[in-house]
C-alpha cells in the first residue's frame, strides 16, 4: 500500500480536517501534561467505573459526535441548496451522507441515551452502581473505539460510501473498493459488542438491585422504558453482529455471502440488516418516551397519566418492532399478502404509540405547568413528533409507499421521529439532569432560546422536504436540475439546518456560560423531582450513590416521602459500603480490540493477530483477577456526607 | 392552513398522476392525509388547550395531583386509533393487490395485452428491451398511451429502483432476481423517470425519459427502428457493462438474446472485467485519475478502460 491511498489526500476540506485534528490533539497533550492532569485523566475516568462517570464520558462522545454528523448535514443542505452546486462532489457526497446517518445512528443518539441512562438508572432504583461495573467501563471504551475507529475512516483511507444501510451488492468490494466498508464493518463491530453488553447489564441491573419495597410496578418509568430497551438490544444486536461478521468475511476474505458472484444473497442482507435496524429505532425511542415521562410529570407536578397503560405500550411497541421489518422494502417485489401483513402491523405501532400521547397530555390536565427548558423540549416534542408519527402511518401504506420510498417525504418522515423524538429528549434529559451530573444548572434564559431556535429551524428545515418527496425528489442525489424545479424549497430547507446549528452552538455556550456564572445546586434537588435520583446530594452523587439505601412504598418514591415528611437522608446511622475497585483491564483490552480492528480494515493480517492475542491476554488477566472491591469505611461516608450537607 | 397545504398540492409531481396505477395512488395518498391532517389537529387543539389552561400562574385552583389515569378516557384514545387504523388499512390492501394486476383501461374499448418490456438497471443507466417488437433503448422508453405496460425489472448489478412519479410508484431492480412493475399512460406526453435507490458515485444522473405517444407513431417508431436502427451485438452490449453514462441509444435487436440478468447475476462483472475495466479505491491515485465513461453512438468496440496516470 502506498502512503497516498493511507492518508486521504487531494481535497481541501479534508486537509483542514486533518490539520485542525492534529493541533487540538497536539493542545491537549500538552494542557495535560502542563497542568499535570494525566493522573486524574487516568483514575478518575478511563480507569473509573463509577457509572455516573461513565455515563458522562458517554454523552461528552455523544456531543462530539453530534458537533461532526452535523457538520456533515450542513455540508449536504449547502450542496444541494441551488441546482447544479459543485461544492461537493459526487464520491464525496456518498461519503458524507453515509458517515452522517451511521455517526447520527450508532455513535450520536444511543451513546447520547445509554449516558443518561448510566447517569440516572442506578439512582432510579436505589442501587449502588450497575451489576457487573467492570463490563460497564468495557462496554464504553469498546464503544469508544468503534467510534474512533470509524471516524479516523475520513482521513485515514477514506470514508464508506454505501449509505449508513449498506446494501448489497454496492457496499461488496466490487462496487465499493477501497477500505471504507472495511471501517463501517468493523467500526460498528466494535461498538456493538458494547452495546450488547450495557444491554445484558442493565436488564441485571433492573431485576437484581432495585431497593427495597421498588416492586416492577413501581419502577420510574424511565427505567422501565431502559429496561425494554435493553431486552430490544439484546434480542436484536447479535444479528447485526453476525450480518456484519459475514459482510467482513465477504470484504477481507472473499466469502459471498451476499455479493454477486457465488449465489451471494443481497435480500440477504438486507432482511439481517433491518431485523436489526428497525428495533435499533426503537432502541433510540424508548429511552426518550422514558425521559419525556419523567420531565412531563416532574413538571406538571403530576402522576404520570395512566402508567399502567404507558408500561403497556412500551412492551407491546417492542414486540411490534420485530414484526415490521419488511417495511423498509415493500418495494422489494414482496407478494401482495406480505406487503398486507406489514403494511397492517407497522400502522398497528401507532395504536400504541398514540395512546402514549394522549397519556402525557392529561398528565398535563388539572396540573401546575412550570415552563422550564426541560418541560419545553418536551412539551415542543409532542406536535412535532405527532407530525413524524402520521407520516410514518402513511408510509406504512404499502401501496402508498411506492411513491414515497427512497424519497425525501421519508427523510423528513425519519428526522421528525427522531429528532423531535431523540435529539429533543436527548436534549431535555441533559438538561434536566445536569444538576445532578455537575452541580449547576443551566442556565434557563440561554435554554430558552437554544430551544426556540432549534425547534424552529427544525421546522424550517425538514418540513419542505415533505413536498420535495411528494414532488418526485429522490434521497440521496447530491444535485439536481434546474429543471426539476426543487431549488425554492431545498433552499428553505437549509435555511432551517443553518439555524438549528446555531442552536447547537448556542447550547454548547450555554455549557460554558453555565459552568462560569450558574448558581451551584446544593440541595440535590433543584427541580423539586419526584423520583429517587433527587435523594442524594449532587454534582456526580459519591460514588457510593445513597449514604443509606432509600426504602420505597410507592410510585413516585421521593415525592411521596416529601408529602409525609419523611427526609431520606435524615438517618446518619451509617453502615460500611462495598464498592468494586477501577480498572485499566477495561481500556486496555478495548485498545487491543482497536488495534487488531485498525489492522483488519487495512488486511495487516499479522497485526491483527498481535491485537487478538492482546485480547486474549486481557481476558485470561481477567479470569485471574480475585480483586472483588473493597469497603468504604464509615468514617468517610460521614465525612462526604457532611461535606454534601455544608455545601 | 390547511387550504394553502392542499392548494399546493396539485403541482406536486406524485399528486398529479398521469395514469391509472399513480392516480390510485395518489388517492390513497389524499385520503391518509385528510386523516392525519384530523388527527394532528386534534393533539394540537389538545396540547394548547392543557398548557394555557394549567400553566401555573399561581392561582391553579384545578390543580389536582391525586389523578392517576382513567379508563375510559383510555379506552377511547385505544379505539378510535385501531378504528381509524382499520379504515387505512382495507383501502390499502385492496390497492396492494391492484397494483399486481395490469391496469384497466378506459371504458368502452378493449382491454388489451399488456406490452411486455424489460427494464434493466446497470450502473448507471438503463436499457429497456422489448422482446415482441426485438427492439433495445438505452436511457429512454416509448410507450403507446391508454395501455397497460408490464415492466419487467432486473438489474445487471447494484440494486437499483425504478420509477416513473407521474405513472406510478416504483420497484426494486436486482441482479439474478426479476420483478414485474405494471404502467399505464393516460396522456401523451414525457415523464422524467429514474432510479431511486443509491447506487453509488454515478446515482444521480440515472435517469430516463419516457415518451408516451399515441398507437399509431408507436406503430412508426417501432417500424422506423425495426428498420433503420443497428443491431446490438454482444460486443457492443458488453461496453454497456462498464460503470459509466451512456447517451440515448437505439437498437433493433435485444441482449435477451444473449443474457437474461435475471438468471446470470455476474455477466456484467466478467464482461467489463474481460474489457480492462477494475474497480478501482476512489482515494487512491488511480481512482482519482479514472474518468467515468459516457458511451454515445455508435460505441467505440476498442476502447479499454485502463487507467493512465500523468505522473508514473
Amino acid at each position: 500500500m502506498r502512503w497516498d491511498e493511507f492518508i486521504v489526500t487531494g481535497d481541501p476540506l479534508i486537509l483542514g480536517a486533518q490539520i485542525s485534528i492534529a493541533l487540538s490533539s497536539i493542545i491537549a497533550i500538552v494542557a495535560l501534561t502542563y497542568f499535570k492532569k494525566w493522573k486524574v485523566l487516568w483514575t478518575d475516568w478511563i480507569t473509573s467505573v463509577d457509572h455516573k462517570k461513565i455515563g458522562i464520558m458517554y454523552i461528552a462522545c455523544a456531543l462530539l459526535m453530534l458537533f461532526r454528523g452535523g457538520v456533515d448535514a450542513m455540508m449536504m443542505r449547502l450542496q444541494l441548496t441551488a441546482p447544479g452546486m459543485t461544492f461537493l462532489n459526487s464520491q464525496h457526497y456518498n461519503e458524507i451522507f453515509t458517515t452522517h446517518g451511521t455517526i447520527m445512528i450508532i455513535f450520536m443518539a444511543m451513546p447520547f441515551l445509554i449516558g443518561l441512562m448510566n447517569v440516572v438508572v442506578p439512582l432510579q432504583i436505589g442501587a449502588r452502581d450497575v451489576a457487573f461495573p467492570f463490563l460497564n467501563n468495557l462496554s464504553f471504551w469498546t464503544f469508544f473505539f468503534g467510534m474512533a475507529l470509524f471516524n479516523i475512516s475520513f482521513i485515514i483511507g477514506g470514508s464508506p460510501a454505501a449509505g449508513w444501510t449498506s446494501y448489497f451488492p454496492l457496499a461488496s468490494n466490487d462496487f465499493s473498493p477501497g477500505v471504507g466498508q472495511n471501517f463501517y464493518a468493523l467500526g460498528l463491530q466494535l461498538s456493538g459488542i458494547g452495546t450488547l453488553a450495557t444491554g445484558i447489564n442493565f436488564i441485571v441491573t433492573i431485576f437484581k438491585m432495585r431497593t427495597k419495597g421498588m416492586t416492577l410496578m413501581k419502577m420510574p418509568m424511565f427505567t422501565w422504558t431502559v429496561l425494554i430497551t435493553s431486552m430490544i438490544i439484546v434480542l436484536a444486536f447479535p444479528v447485526l453482529t453476525v450480518a456484519l461478521a459475514m459482510m467482513t468475511f465477504d470484504r477481507l476474505f472473499g466469502s459471498a455471502f451476499f455479493t454477486l458472484q457465488g449465489q451471494g444473497l443481497d435480500m440477504l442482507w438486507a432482511n439481517l440488516f433491518w431485523i436489526w435496524g428497525h428495533p435499533e429505532v426503537y432502541i433510540v425511542i424508548l429511552p426518550a418516551f422514558g425521559i419525556f415521562s419523567e420531565i412531563i410529570s416532574t413538571f406538571a407536578r403530576k402522576k404520570l397519566f395512566g402508567y399502567n397503560a404507558m408500561v403497556a405500550s412500551v412492551v407491546i411497541i417492542s414486540f411490534l418492532s420485530f414484526l415490521v421489518w419488511v417495511h423498509h422494502f415493500f418495494t422489494m417485489g414482496n407478494s401482495a399478502a406480505v406487503n398486507s401483513f406489514f403494511s397492517i402491523t407497522t400502522m398497528a405501532i401507532s395504536i400504541p404509540t398514540g395512546v402514549k400521547i394522549f397519556n402525557w397530555l392529561f398528565t398535563l390536565h388539572k396540573g401546575k405547568i412550570r415552563i422550564t427548558v426541560p418541560m419545553l423540549w418536551s412539551l415542543g416534542f409532542i406536535p412535532n413528533f405527532v407530525i413524524g408519527g402520521v407520516t410514518g402511518v402513511m408510509l406504512a401504506m404499502a401501496a402508498a409507499d411506492y411513491q414515497y420510498h427512497n424519497t425525501y417525504f421519508l427523510v423528513s418522515h425519519f428526522h421528525y421521529v427522531l429528532i423531535a423524538g431523540t435529539v429533543f429528549a436527548c436534549f431535555a434529559g441533559l438538561v434536566y439532569w445536569y444538576p445532578k451530573m455537575f452541580g449547576h444548572r443551566l442556565n434557563e434564559k440561554i435554554g430558552k432560546w437554544v430551544f426556540w431556535i432549534f425547534m424552529i429551524g427544525f421546522n424550517i428545515c425538514f418540513f419542505p422536504q415533505y413536498f420535495l418527496g411528494l414532488d418526485g425528489m429522490p434521497r440521496r442525489i447530491y444535485t439536481y436540475l434546474e429543471s426539476d424545479n426543487w431549488f425554492s424549497l431545498n433552499a428553505i430547507s437549509t435555511v432551517g439546518a443553518f439555524m438549528m446549528a446555531i442552536g447547537f452552538a448556542l447550547f454548547v455556550y450555554n455549557i460554558y456560560y453555565s459552568w462560569r456564572y450558574e448558581k451551584r445546586d446544593t440541595t440535590g434537588d433543584p427541580w423539586d423531582g419526584r423520583t429517587l435520583e433527587w435523594a442524594t446530594s449532587s454534582a456526580i452523587p459519591p460514588f457510593y450513590n445513597f449514604a443509606k439505601v432509600p426504602e420505597v412504598s410507592e410510585r413516585d418514591a421521593l415525592w411521596d416521602m416529601k408529602e409525609k415528611g419523611i427526609d431520606p437522608n435524615a438517618d446518619t446511622n451509617y453502615q460500611k459500603i462495598h464498592m468494586p475497585s477501577n480498572t485499566w483491564l477495561g481500556p486496555v483490552m478495548s485498545l487491543m480490540m482497536f488495534i487488531a480492528s485498525f489492522a483488519l480494515v487495512f488486511s495487516w493480517f499479522p497485526l491483527a493477530i498481535i491485537g487478538g492475542i492482546g485480547i486474549f491476554i486481557c481476558m485470561i488477566i481477567r479470569s485471574f483477577d480475585y480483586n472483588d472491591g473493597y469497603y468504604v469505611s464509615v468514617e468517610e461516608i460521614t465525612e462526604i456526607e457532611n461535606k454534601a450537607r455544608e455545601a | 392552513m390547511v387550504g394553502l397545504f392542499l392548494s399546493g398540492c396539485g403541482n406536486l409531481t406524485v399528486l398529479d398522476p398521469q395514469g391509472p396505477v399513480a392516480e390510485q395512488q395518489s388517492d390513497l395518498i389524499m385520503l391518509s392525509i385528510w386523516f392525519m391532517i384530523f388527527i394532528v389537529l386534534v393533539v394540537f387543539v389538545l396540547l394548547t388547550v392543557m398548557i394555557v389552561k394549567y400553566r401555573d400562574r399561581g392561582n391553579n385552583d384545578n390543580y389536582d395531583p391525586s389523578i392517576e389515569g382513567s379508563h375510559k378516557l383510555e379506552f377511547v384514545w385505544t379505539i378510535i386509533p385501531i378504528i381509524i387504523v382499520t379504515i387505512l388499512s382495507v383501502p390499502t390492501v385492496i390497492t396492494i393487490y391492484n397494483l399486481e394486476e395490469a391496469p384497466e383501461v378506459a371504458e368502452g374499448s378493449v382491454q388489451v395485452d399488456p406490452l411486455v418490456i424489460h427494464a434493466t438497471s446497470v450502473n448507471w443507466k438503463w436499457i429497456f428491451s422489448y422482446p415482441e417488437e426485438n427492439i433495445e433503448t438505452v436511457n429512454y422508453v416509448n410507450i403507446p398511451v391508454d395501455r397497460p405496460v408490464q415492466f419487467k425489472l432486473t438489474s445487471a448489478d447494484s440494486m437499483a429502483s425504478f420509477w416513473v412519479p407521474q405513472l406510478g410508484g416504483q420497484k426494486y431492480s436486482m441482479s439474478g432476481m426479476e420483478t414485474e412493475l405494471f404502467l399505464m399512460a393516460n396522456e401523451p406526453g414525457t415523464y422524467n423517470g429514474r432510479n431511486a435507490n443509491f447506487t453509488g458515485e454515478g446515482f444521480t444522473e440515472q435517469r430516463f425519459l419516457v415518451n408516451a405517444v399515441t398507437d399509431e407513431s408507436y406503430d412508426s417508431w417501432v417500424e422506423e427502428v425495426q428498420a433503420e436502427a443497428p443491431p446490438l451485438s454482444e460486443e457492443e452490449y458488453a461496453h454497456l457493462m462498464v460503470p459509466g453514462h451512456a447517451e440515448e441509444m437505439t437498437f433493433s435487436s435485444t441482449h435477451l438474446e444473449f443474457v437474461n440478468h435475471a438468471y446470470d447475476p455476474t455477466y456484467a462483472l466478467e464482461k467489463s472485467a474481460e474489457l480492462g475495466y477494475e474497480p478501482l479505491n476512489p482515494h487512491s491515485r488511480e481512482g482519482k485519475a479514472y474518468e467515468m465513461p459516457k458511451l454515445t453512438q455508435p460505441i467505440d468496440t476498442s476502447r479499454t478502460y485502463k487507467v493512465e496516470l500523468d505522473d508514473e
